[in-house]
């Protein structure tokens, strides 16, 4: 049991288990979105006092916070207990455009250790790609009204045109990065 | 305290998912965006449908959640600015890290401390967001 969980699942495993994760939230009469919880979060560390949209009663999102707090745990289950002794099993394709960018070894492991890293932060690559990234996830989040979970499938699945909107653009920004931005940040 | 359990649990539920079927991998988001496989796809694809289906189904039959309260959906307000820019900035964003916020808490969970740094930047991208809000299109 656990050597079949260990190893990767499958798309169609997977989606509707995403699709569970968002009924089992609606069953306890909330919503799925991750991304909010940074909006929370802020407003927990008193941005209140520098801006309205972080003024509000924060306490009510608080078991969004046991949530993501819930899926930092996942994670560390999947690594203790399930971890994977195989390296993804990426297309062909991707591992060749990756190794021509100077990564050695795609999907040895989740990440490229040589950028996401404490060593690797401290280049100028990775000083760009971990802070300016991330800062653009939580901007581009919060102005977008949600991210891959709060659009892409809570959502699409509400038959939301905003949302088509927002999934439209999640891959404008994407593959203008993969294709013409991480070539040349790569080669940092 | 005791409230907060149910979703806690479903959150442990959640990264186990996102860890086992790879969508924390900045791999399988590049692969995703160079449309080299079918893989991520199909898990944002299938848990749309089944979500499509269930939601109508929801609507149809007028389901309560376990508290006995009619299961409601507040529609998006209509505007294409703020959608079509935001998601933008996210998507450079997204492809930037290979994760978006679910991921990060958990890639932080499975043992990549260093995350704590993209998630502290998506933290400061709120906080500043909040600030300019008023300045910004929506």
């Amino acid at each position: 049991m656990l050597t079949e969980l260990s190893q990767s699942w499958p798309w169609y495993v997977a989606g509707p288990l995403i699709a569970l994760t968002m009924f089992i939230l609606l069953y306890l009469g909330k919503s799925f979105g991750v991304s909010s919880t940074l909006r929370t979060s802020c407003s927990a560390m008193g941005a209140g006092k520098t801006s309205d949209f972080f003024r509000f009663d924060w306490k009510e999102q608080a078991w969004n916070l046991a949530f993501v707090a819930g899926a930092m745990v996942g994670g560390f289950v999947a690594a203790q207990w399930l971890a994977n002794p195989e390296p993804i099993d990426l297309a062909a394709s991707t591992v060749t455009h990756l190794q021509t960018l100077g990564i050695e070894k795609p999907g040895a492991d989740y990440l490229p250790e040589s950028i996401f890293s404490w060593e690797g932060l401290l280049s100028l690559r990775g000083l760009i790609m971990l802070i300016g990234g991330g800062f653009l996830v939580g901007f581009g989040a919060r102005y977008a009204g949600g991210c891959t979970s709060g659009h892409a499938i809570s959502g699409l699945s509400n038959l939301q045109w905003p949302s088509l909107v927002a999934v439209i653009g999640f891959f404008i920004g994407g593959l203008t990065m993969t294709y013409f931005i991480l070539p040349w940040l790569l080669m940092l | 305290m005791r409230k907060y359990v149910s979703f806690f649990a479903v959150g442990i539920f959640f990264g186990i998912v996102l860890t086992k079927s790879e969508v924390v991998s900045w791999y399988r988001i590049q692969e995703m965006f160079l449309f080299d496989s079918f893989h991520m796809y199909g898990v944002i694809g299938s848990a749309v449908l089944l979500g499509i289906i269930g939601i109508a189904w929801i609507k149809r039959r007028k389901l309560k959640s376990i508290r006995g309260q009619l299961i409601e959906f507040t529609p998006k307000n209509r505007s294409i600015a703020r959608y079509l820019l935001g998601g933008i900035i996210f998507g450079l964003g997204w492809s930037m890290v290979g994760a978006c916020p679910g991921p990060i808490y958990t890639l932080i969970g499975y043992g990549y401390s260093v995350i704590v740094v993209v998630l502290l930047s998506a933290l400061a991208g709120t906080w500043v967001y909040g600030l300019l809000r008023s300045r910004l299109p929506h």
